[in-house]
């Protein structure tokens, strides 16, 4: 299955949970999704999001200056 | 002929009933509240949250220092998953800017045109209804609650926004929904009128007390309102803003450096945002390829960006207003670099600026 990266440095929350948003809801079930941002406050944002919204996280990760989140889209 | 069994028929016929509705979700008890009272009369809710670029959720914590230790936590997030709902965040920074900039019902005690921007968010619900009418919205609401907020929560208001919204008799209120009109889903008996409340005026007490009831704690309970027009002193700042441009205008990356910095303003023609500690440092560095920037170089001192038109023969009065904010503020004097996007930087070297010189409405 395919999986699309996005790059959302720099953005501030809430923004980097509405790219992530807008890019899932053009996806399919089963693909994958690898969001990098540098808003550390993604960390906890993007995974509540992905819960309600019914989508599966598969890592997250922080470095010094970067959050990296993959998910995969729900049904 | 197949026929349908009876648990079919059942399934089918509880299908039919199931209402839905759309929720506004600021993140703050109230809206809370009124999805979880809409939750109990077995209707299912989804929330919308709507981003002006000045919510108060998120931002600044990622900023400054002193936050760092505070949980990171957008609370329209937080809401959305105790309730247990979906939540969708819509991007409306660009539309937004009509709402602020041309109010009809014109600004609350600061630069907050709440009236209009409570019209505008239902109306915007009301199109995400039509946009997503193959999943069955029937209504919306919102935590409103009459009296709570001087401008747009007075009951004479409370139609004002239900008919300019568009959403008529689609608009419920379940705190204040017994001091109004019924609405469509309550004639209907969709949900039952006696189950919702009457709450009214500025007192959080019946607000905190239904809290309790639900089970609910650790809500965030915002001074002001949900965003940062309510504030005093960012509303100083914006307006300071449209007057040094000329015109009522902003984009994005103007309204987040106004919630970041010192703001200093020695001349008409520029303002200097000057760091408070090594968080907003970092931020202001991520501008510094389209701001002018200085910082000192002899000693330790704050990351500044010049906003404006700035001339050169003004280089001096920036530097040495920066180097008073960092650690050579009782030097004689100080190096600094000014940063010029592409083109070669400048060293300055200058004496800090006098601290009675600095005048007070320069603060802004
Ligand atoms: S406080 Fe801000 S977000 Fe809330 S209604 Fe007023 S203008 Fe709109």
């Amino acid at each position: 299955m395919s999986r699309i990266k996005i790059d959302l440095s720099r953005m501030l929350c809430p923004m980097p949970v509405i790219k992530t948003q807008n890019q899932v809801n053009r996806m399919l079930s089963g693909q994958e999704l690898e969001i990098t941002c540098t808003d550390p406050g993604a960390l906890n944002d993007i995974p509540v999001w992905a819960r309600i919204n019914g989508h599966q996280i598969l890592a997250a990760n922080q470095t010094d200056d970067e959050v990296i989140i993959t998910l995969k889209v729900g049904g | 002929m197949r026929s349908l069994s009876v648990e079919q028929l059942n399934l089918i016929n509880s299908m039919a009933n199931k209402h839905k509705a759309i929720a506004l979700i600021s993140g703050g008890l109230d809206s809370m509240l009124a999805v979880k009272v809409i939750q109990e009369q077995g209707i299912e809710v989804e929330g919308i949250n709507f981003y002006t670029g000045f919510c108060v959720e998120g931002h600044t914590h990622a900023i400054r220092n002193q936050d760092k230790e505070k949980q990171k936590r957008n609370n329209a997030l937080w809401v959305a998953e105790q309730l247990g709902i979906k939540l969708h965040i819509v991007d409306v920074i660009e539309e937004y800017k009509d709402v602020l900039i041309n109010p009809k019902h014109g600004y609350g005690a600061n630069m907050n045109p709440c009236l209009d921007c409570k019209i505008f968010m239902v109306n915007k619900a009301v199109d995400w209804i039509e946009e997503h009418h193959a999943q069955g919205f029937d209504f919306i609401i919102t935590g409103e609650v009459i009296g709570q907020r001087p401008m747009s929560q007075l009951k004479a208001k409370m139609p004002i926004i239900a008919k300019q919204s568009g959403a008529n008799d689609r608009l419920v209120r379940p705190l204040s929904a017994k001091n109004l009109e019924q609405t469509l889903p309550e004639r209907e008996g969709w949900i039952v009128r006696e189950k919702l409340y009457g709450f009214t005026g500025r007192s959080r007490k019946p607000q905190i007390e239904l809290a309790k009831q639900f089970g609910f704690d650790d809500f965030a309970t915002p001074a002001g309102g949900c965003c940062f027009l309510t504030d005093k002193s960012y509303s100083d700042k914006l307006t300071d803003l449209w007057q040094a441009k000329n015109a009522k205008e902003y984009e994005l990356d103007d309204i987040m450096l106004l919630k970041v910095g010192r703001h200093v303003r020695p001349k008409a023609n520029f303002k200097l945002i000057i760091a408070r500690d090594s968080g907003e440092c970092k931020f202001l560095e991520g501008y510094r390829k389209e701001f002018i920037s200085i910082r000192a170089l002899s000693h330790k001192g704050p990351m500044a960006l010049v906003d404006g038109d700035i001339d050169e023969g003004d280089y001096d009065l920036a530097a040495s207003i920066v180097a008073r904010f960092g650690q050579g503020k009782f030097a004689d004097e100080v190096e600094l670099d000014i940063n010029i996007p592409e083109q070669p930087s400048l060293q300055i070297s200058t004496a800090p600026f006098a601290n009675e010189n600095m005048l007070q409405e320069w603060y802004l």
